[in-house]
């Protein structure tokens, strides 16, 4: 149980999706001009990520990885099929998106105007297949490992993207030389943030 | 030719349409595997561009991202392939990010933008371009990078052994991932401050 609470600290704080991985800086950078649109959009990476992750994980445990087919009986087992991981992953990830977006617009229609733009952006944000590859590459033992996991670095991210919009929002007051202004500034002030963020090596 | 230079400095992938951020600061600690990166992406967009172009007219539209990402992770598996049996070391240092090449911004972004409503080779051309202006923007990083983080470029000592002697230290900030960012920021202001403002 530690362990898995072990996991959840980390990827929230440590292994910060956005500050040591820099996954999904594209959508993170168009997107946090307000706290509102910016906390949406961050809220739907969450679910989207703790959905994805560990459907992947099972497909992965139980049909990529190398000898994953035992169960199908011993003239299996030898079957190694990680080099699909990739296209299993993105296909896995573009349905669940896909389906996601029916289903909340069918049962949640508040949850769906608030996040509804974001949805199919969602599909193409590096977060969620970086997610999915880092849950592949870190090996976790059971489902509700990698649950802690999808969780922990969504919040993560949720936290990284609200936390830039508030700054940005503020920054607009502020004097910046102008051909820094936009962009330039918001990747300097990314970069301080991750420094920020490694305070937190030592828990 | 002209028209096709325009990614490499006008509309820079990743300075000017802030796409394709991501792995471009997380490959860039050294020279080499930023090299091998920027190459895996040029390929990668340039012959998805390719093959989207040459199938522009029967993909359904509703269906096309999915068809355009089926596309874009095919040339990504067989890059992934290929750097892990004839690179194997660096394919380790890159770990998930040539995977990630698949939601790389760039790639989907020229897909939808370009190669579906282009002829090929046009396509093409655009593919390999945008590829170079990251490449471009990733090896100037890597540079600065590995040259004040570690005192090497491409693996070999650059900086003399003397000046470690009189005291010269290399800058640890360098390696650590929020200096890439930094550097970039840096390098849109120097490309503001020399072309004037374009918000």
């Amino acid at each position: 149980m530690s362990d898995i609470f072990n996991i959840f600290i980390r990827s929230v704080f440590i292994d910060n999706m956005v500050f040591a991985y820099f996954l999904g800086m594209c959508s993170y950078l168009a997107v946090s001009k307000n706290v509102k649109t910016a906390s949406g959009l961050g809220m739907a990476v969450c679910f989207v990520l703790a959905i994805t992750v560990p459907v992947n994980y099972l497909i992965n445990k139980y049909l990529l990885q190398p000898g994953a087919l035992a169960w199908l009986g011993d003239r299996f087992a030898q079957v190694d099929l990680s080099f699909l991981g990739l296209i299993i992953f993105i296909a896995v990830i573009a349905g669940m998106v896909q389906l996601l977006e029916m289903v909340i617009e069918r049962y949640m229609p508040a949850l769906y105007m608030a996040l509804g733009i974001f949805l199919p952006l969602i599909a193409v944000n590096c977060a969620i297949l970086g997610g999915s590859l880092f849950m592949q590459e870190k090996n976790f033992p059971t489902v509700a490992h990698s649950f802690a996991y999808a969780i922990g670095s969504g919040l993560g991210w949720l936290l990284a993207i609200t936390a830039m919009a508030a700054i940005r929002e503020r920054l607009k007051y502020s004097n910046i030389p102008e051909p820094l202004r936009g962009n330039g500034i918001a990747y300097i002030i990314t970069g301080l943030m991750g420094m920020g963020f490694m305070a937190f090596l030592g828990i | 030719m002209k028209k096709y230079l325009g990614p490499l400095s006008k509309d820079n992938p990743i300075l000017v349409q802030t796409l394709g951020v991501c792995s471009a600061l997380a490959v860039t600690a050294q020279l080499k595997p930023a090299v091998v990166m920027a190459l895996s992406v040029t390929v990668v967009c340039a012959f998805s561009n390719l093959i989207i172009s040459l199938i522009r007219n029967t993909i359904p539209p509703r269906i096309r991202i999915i068809v355009q990402l089926l596309i874009v992770s095919f040339w990504v598996v067989l890059v992934d392939l290929f750097l892990q049996a004839y690179f194997y070391d660096i394919s380790k240092l890159l770990s998930v990010f040539v995977g990630l090449i698949i939601t790389n911004c760039i790639i989907m972004g020229r897909l939808e933008a370009f190669a579906l409503s282009h002829k090929p080779w046009p396509s093409l051309m655009d593919g390999v371009m945008n590829g170079l202006g990251y490449g471009l923007v990733l090896v100037i990083v890597a540079f600065f990078r590995e040259l004040l983080g570690s005192g090497t470029l491409w693996n070999y000592q650059v900086i003399p052994k003397a000046l470690y002697q009189i005291g010269y230290l290399n800058n640890g900030l360098m390696i650590l991932p929020p200096m890439a960012l930094i550097l970039v920021g840096i390098m849109i202001w120097i490309r503001g401050e020399r072309k004037g403002v374009k918000e």
